[in-house]
C-alpha cells in the first residue's frame, strides 16, 4: 500500500494550503446541511407522542455530544501520532482541536439541563452519563491550561499529547454510561443494534445534523490548525510566499 | 406560526436550548478566524524582524 499520501500531511506548507483550500468548503456544506436539518428538526419532524414538542432539543443536543466525543478522540489519536513520530503538523492538529471540543461540551451540558428541566423535573442530577460529559469538558480545560503552563512548545506538545490520551478512558464511558449503570438520562436513540428507536421521519433531520456538525468541526480544526502551523513557523521561504500572496490578495 | 414559536408549551426550553447551540457554533467560527488573522500577524512581525536584522 502506497502511505505517500498520508505523509504529505505532515509537511507544514502543504497541511497550511491544503487546509485554506477545504476549511471554507466544508464551512459551506455544514451550513447548507445545517439549514436542512434544522427545517426538518423544527418543521417537518412529528411532535413526540411522549415528550411533546420539547425533544425537538435531541436536533442539536445529540449532533453536539457526538461531535464533543469525536473531536476528543481525533484529538487523542493526532497528539498520539505527533508523540509517537513527532510529527509537528499532528501537535498543531491536536491542538486545535481542544477549544473547540470545550464549546461543544458546554454546549452538550447546558442543553441537555435545559432538556431535563421538563422531561426529568430537574435541570441537573448526579447521573453517570452528565457526570461523565462534565469530565470531559474538565479534560478539554485541562489539556487547554495545561498547555498554557508550559512556555516551552515541544514539552507543551507532548505533555499535553499524554494527558489526551489519558482522557480516552472517558470515552466509551460517556458512550455507554446509559447502559452500564441506571442512568436517568434516556438511552442510545440511533446506534442501537436493533435500528433507529425513532421513525425516519424524526431520525433523517437527525442524521442530517449530525452530518452538518462533521463538516463544521473539519472546518474549524483546519482553520485553528493553520493558525497553530504559523505560529510554530519559523519562517521558511513557503510562509513568506503565502503572506506576500495575502497581501496582494487584500 | 404562533403555534410553531409556542411549541406546546415548551418555547422557552426549546428556543434557548437552539439559541446556545447555534451561538457556540457561530462562536466557534468566529474564535477559529480571529485565532489564525492573530497567527498571521504575527508571523508577519517575526519575518520582518529577521529581515531588519
Amino acid at each position: 500500500m502506497n502511505w505517500v499520501w498520508f505523509h504529505r500531511f505532515g509537511s507544514p506548507p502543504y497541511f497550511y494550503r491544503f487546509a485554506g483550500r477545504w476549511a471554507p468548503w466544508f464551512l459551506g456544506i455544514a451550513a447548507i446541511l445545517a439549514v436542512v436539518g434544522l427545517y426538518g428538526g423544527l418543521v417537518v419532524a412529528p411532535t413526540d407522542y411522549y415528550q411533546s414538542d420539547v425533544f425537538r432539543i435531541i436536533y442539536v443536543h445529540v449532533p453536539s455530544a457526538y461531535l464533543m466525543m469525536m473531536t476528543y478522540c481525533w484529538m487523542a489519536v493526532v497528539a498520539a501520532v505527533g508523540l509517537i513520530w513527532r510529527i509537528k503538523v499532528a501537535h498543531a492538529v491536536a491542538a486545535a482541536c481542544a477549544p473547540a471540543g470545550a464549546v461543544f461540551a458546554a454546549c452538550v451540558l447546558v442543553t441537555g439541563m435545559i432538556w431535563g428541566q421538563p422531561t426529568w423535573g430537574t435541570y441537573w442530577a448526579w447521573d453517570p452519563r452528565l457526570v461523565s460529559s462534565l469530565f470531559m469538558l474538565f479534560f478539554f480545560l485541562g489539556y487547554i491550561g495545561l498547555r498554557g503552563a508550559i512556555e516551552d512548545r515541544d514539552r507543551a506538545d507532548r505533555a499535553s499529547a499524554v494527558l489526551a490520551i489519558v482522557g480516552v478512558v472517558n470515552v466509551p464511558i460517556v458512550h455507554f454510561s446509559v447502559d452500564w449503570w441506571n442512568s436517568l438520562h434516556q438511552g442510545p436513540t440511533l446506534m442501537r443494534s436493533d435500528g433507529p428507536a425513532m421513525p425516519m421521519s424524526m431520525a433523517w433531520p437527525l442524521l442530517v445534523m449530525l452530518a452538518a456538525y462533521t463538516f463544521y468541526f473539519l472546518a474549524i480544526m483546519l482553520t485553528r490548525a493553520r493558525a497553530e502551523v504559523l505560529r510554530r513557523e519559523r519562517g521558511g521561504t513557503w510562509l513568506r510566499e503565502e503572506l506576500a500572496r495575502l497581501e496582494v490578495g487584500s | 406560526m404562533r403555534e410553531f414559536f409556542d411549541m406546546s408549551g415548551y418555547g422557552s426550553f426549546v428556543w434557548s436550548a437552539y439559541a446556545i447551540a447555534v451561538g457556540s457554533l457561530l462562536l466557534n467560527v468566529w474564535m477559529a478566524r480571529r485565532q489564525l488573522r492573530a497567527a498571521r500577524d504575527e508571523a508577519r512581525r517575526r519575518i520582518a524582524m529577521q529581515e531588519n536584522q
